[in-house]
């Protein structure tokens, strides 16, 4: 991996649960339970698991849109775990974030010129016509027209929506951009344009995608190394091909052959888990998947994995054959 | 059409229009298809093209107003479903034709018991006792796989997760044994592993019982992996129909051939990665305003003037290959 931008250790985030008159708490929702990995520049580490997992938790987190529990978040080696406003600053510019549902994260009053304009107006970049210069260029970037600078939010599809949305986080030159399930409200064909246009201005601009999505065939497409999610762990991280093709997680190999692929041809769906995920409210203890995972050994209930390297460029948190995890 | 006995749908050109404050739009234009016993037929499209409202138009539940079905015939195991009043109509609906909907909550009542909601769907539809019908809705939550049936049975939707619930409503559509079922995106809410499970749980569900099952999905993977035959619609229109072998090995239809490209696929051995994916550039079009002639021609790449002046009729291809674009035979070459 090139230099590393982003590093994040042992993030944890964890939320009481209040029951009854006197708000008693009856639990803790284990939102992020000891997460760690690190995004390189110009790389795109892809996030993926199921619904509930702590996708978004990771990504607020990371973004101080809320304050982790515990752990530390390292942005180009500077600790901002505990920055104060005024400290982050300059830092809010390295970070922007686009979101799933580009209807609700634009503001229906603001014409689409202010809305990509704004963030450069608060950080006082420019004024003016030079504003209005560099606003323009912005909506060059991402394939809309200058001339519909002066349009409402409502006069735009959903895609092109996504398309304001993405050129405001670009707005400040960002180094990191967080994308939260960018495209999962998009239409399919329009869903590869945002697509392309996000690889296209990485590409062109060299930085970096922590990219949360739960279709593991768009995660595939856009990033250089995934890592999965469960329970608020990662259970495996690995470049994409080796993630893809030689999955060493139980979970990871359930999910994979869970994707119905579209070709009649290929292998027919094969659900490799039963029953349904756990609640993160006092999650299971040992490996929180034991109770879905086929190759549970009594061990699993009470030891837990940690995340460790398993040749091959994997990390793996499975007890299997040593902390390797198995091949399929 | 050569064996017809065991057709339990028959829908033939199938209008179903809508009146609103921007004007009157076809959202099911002209639609027709079969489904046999025990067939799966996948509807695929993106939002908006009328899959919901071809289904509810199945159901005649399109609400009247703004909607009104205005064309065609809906032939339900030899009965014209278009030819009944609401009464008739109610002895058939959750009787022999059933519906699942991608939000549980829409066919369930939170504040009845699941089991009690499967006893008054049965007790509806057949002369049973209490207890035997209480019977039934064990035994179908035991079919569709849930964990201690006879408990769940007393629980509220509300205490069951959201694969249950599905669940739950599946052996409600599924506990008059119907000799169809419309699933409208059943699975589209679901995570992936669940998807897989409430999937399977269909097909094995659909091969026992014998059911013909129509299935709306938007998911082109979904359609590879569970149907035999696929309809393919356009703003209202269906565009492509055929088999789910032929479709996916050479689609006849721009539109499919572009959506097909468009799709990112999970890299496995032997599948390479795609450069860059195909962009349909454009949106899809307002129903309101739909071009004179293909709907599809602002936005593809083999649009000719014809294609802007006259509509392309559907043509057989070969094996019940349906296409309806004027230069499907070009499309191999071109696209
Ligand atoms: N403010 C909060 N208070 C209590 N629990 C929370 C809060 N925010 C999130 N959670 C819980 O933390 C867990 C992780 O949530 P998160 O939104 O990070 O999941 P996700 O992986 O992004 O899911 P999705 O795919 O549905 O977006 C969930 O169980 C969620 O209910
Ligand atoms: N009750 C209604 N009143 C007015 N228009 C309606 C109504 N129901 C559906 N429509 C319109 O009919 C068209 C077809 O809608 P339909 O719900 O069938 O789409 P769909 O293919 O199911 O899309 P999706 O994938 O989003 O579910 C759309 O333009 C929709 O806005
Ligand atoms: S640690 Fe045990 S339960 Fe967890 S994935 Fe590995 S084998 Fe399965
Ligand atoms: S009829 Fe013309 S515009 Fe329509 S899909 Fe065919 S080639 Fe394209
Ligand atoms: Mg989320
Ligand atoms: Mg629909």
């Amino acid at each position: 991996m090139s230099e590393v931008l982003l590093e994040v250790t042992d993030l944890k985030k964890y939320y009481p649960v209040r029951a009854g008159v006197l708000r008693r708490q009856v639990g803790t929702v284990h939102s992020v339970d000891g997460v760690s990995f690190s995004v390189g520049a110009g790389e795109t580490l892809g996030l993926v698991g199921e619904s509930g997992c702590g996708k978004s938790t990771v990504a607020r987190s990371v973004l101080r849109l809320i304050e982790p529990t515990s752990g530390q978040i390292r942005l180009d080696g500077e600790d901002i775990t505990h920055l104060s406003k005024t400290a982050l600053r300059p830092h809010r510019r390295a970070m922007q974030i686009v979101f799933q549902d580009p209807f609700a994260s634009l503001n229906p009053r603001m014409t689409a010129g202010d809305i990509v304009g704004e963030p450069i107006a608060v950080h006082g970049l420019a004024t003016g016509q030079a504003l209005e210069a560099r606003v323009a260029k912005l909506f060059e970037q991402v394939g809309l027209r200058p001339d519909q600078m002066r349009n409402f939010p409502h006069q735009f599809s959903g895609g092109q929506r996504q398309r304001i949305c993405i050129a405001r986080a670009l707005a400040l030159g960002p180094r990191l951009i967080v994308c939260d399930e960018p495209v999962s409200a998009l239409d399919v064909s329009i869903q590869a344009q945002v697509i392309n246009l996000l690889i296209d201005l990485q590409k062109q601009h060299g930085f970096s995608y922590l990219f949360i999505a739960h279709d593991l065939a768009v995660v595939a497409h856009i990033s250089h190394r995934v890592a999965v999610m469960y329970l608020g762990r990662i259970v495996e991280i690995a470049d994409k091909d080796e993630l893809f093709r030689n999955p060493r997680h139980p979970y990871t190999q359930a999910l994979l052959a869970s994707v119905p692929i579209a070709n009649p041809l290929a292998k027919k769906l094969a659900p490799l888990v039963d029953g349904d995920v756990p609640s993160p409210v006092n999650p299971p203890p040992g490996c929180a998947f034991h109770t879905r995972c086929r190759f549970a050994m009594e061990r699993c209930k009470t030891e837990r994995p940690v995340l460790m390297e398993a040749g091959d460029g994997h990390q793996v948190a499975c007890l299997l054959n040593d902390g390797t995890g198995r091949s399929q | 059409m050569a064996d017809t006995s065991d057709l339990v749908l028959d829908v033939k050109n199938l209008k179903t229009v809508f009146f609103t404050n921007s004007g009157l739009f076809k959202a099911v234009d002209d639609v027709s298809f079969t489904v046999k016993r025990g067939e799966t037929l996948a509807i695929v499209g993106e939002s908006g093209c009328g899959k919901s409202v071809t289904a509810l138009s199945l159901m005649r539940l399109v609400s009247d107003p703004p909607g009104r079905i205005v064309g065609g015939s809906i032939m339900l195991e030899g009965t014209d479903l278009l030819a009944l009043d609401e009464a008739a109509m109610r002895k058939i609906r959750g009787n022999r034709i059933s519906m699942i909907f991608q939000e549980p909550m829409t066919s369930l009542n939170p504040v009845i018991r699941i089991g009690d909601q499967i006893v008054e769907a049965v007790r509806l539809h057949r002369n049973l006792s209490t207890k035997e019908a209480r019977n039934i809705a064990v035994e179908m939550l035991h079919l569709v796989r849930i964990p201690e049936p006879a408990r769940r049975a007393r629980e509220y939707p509300h205490q069951l997760s959201g694969g249950m619930r599905q669940r739950a409503m599946i052996a409600m559509a599924l506990a008059c044994r119907p000799a169809l079922l419309i699933a409208d995106e059943p699975t589209t809410a679901l995570d992936v592993t669940i998807q897989a499970q409430i999937l399977a749980l269909i097909l094995d569900l659909q091969k026992e019982l014998g059911t013909g099952l129509v299935l709306i999905t938007h998911d082109l993977g979904v359609v590879a992996q569970t149907a035999q035959r696929v309809i393919v619609m356009y703003a209202g229109r269906k565009v492509e129909e055929a088999s789910v072998e032929a479709l996916f090995a050479a689609p006849k239809h721009p539109y499919t051939r572009g959506l097909m490209a468009s799709i990112p696929a999970v890299p496995a051995p032997g599948i390479a990665a795609q450069e860059r994916l195909n962009e349909i550039p454009g949106t899809v079009p307002s129903l309101v305003r739909l071009p004179k002639g293909c709907a599809f021609a602002p936005r593809c790449k083999l649009a000719v003037k014809r294609c802007e002046a006259e509509y392309p009729p559907l043509a057989d291809w070969g094996g019940g290959h349906l296409a309806a674009c004027w230069r499907a035979a070009d499309v191999a070459e071109v696209a």
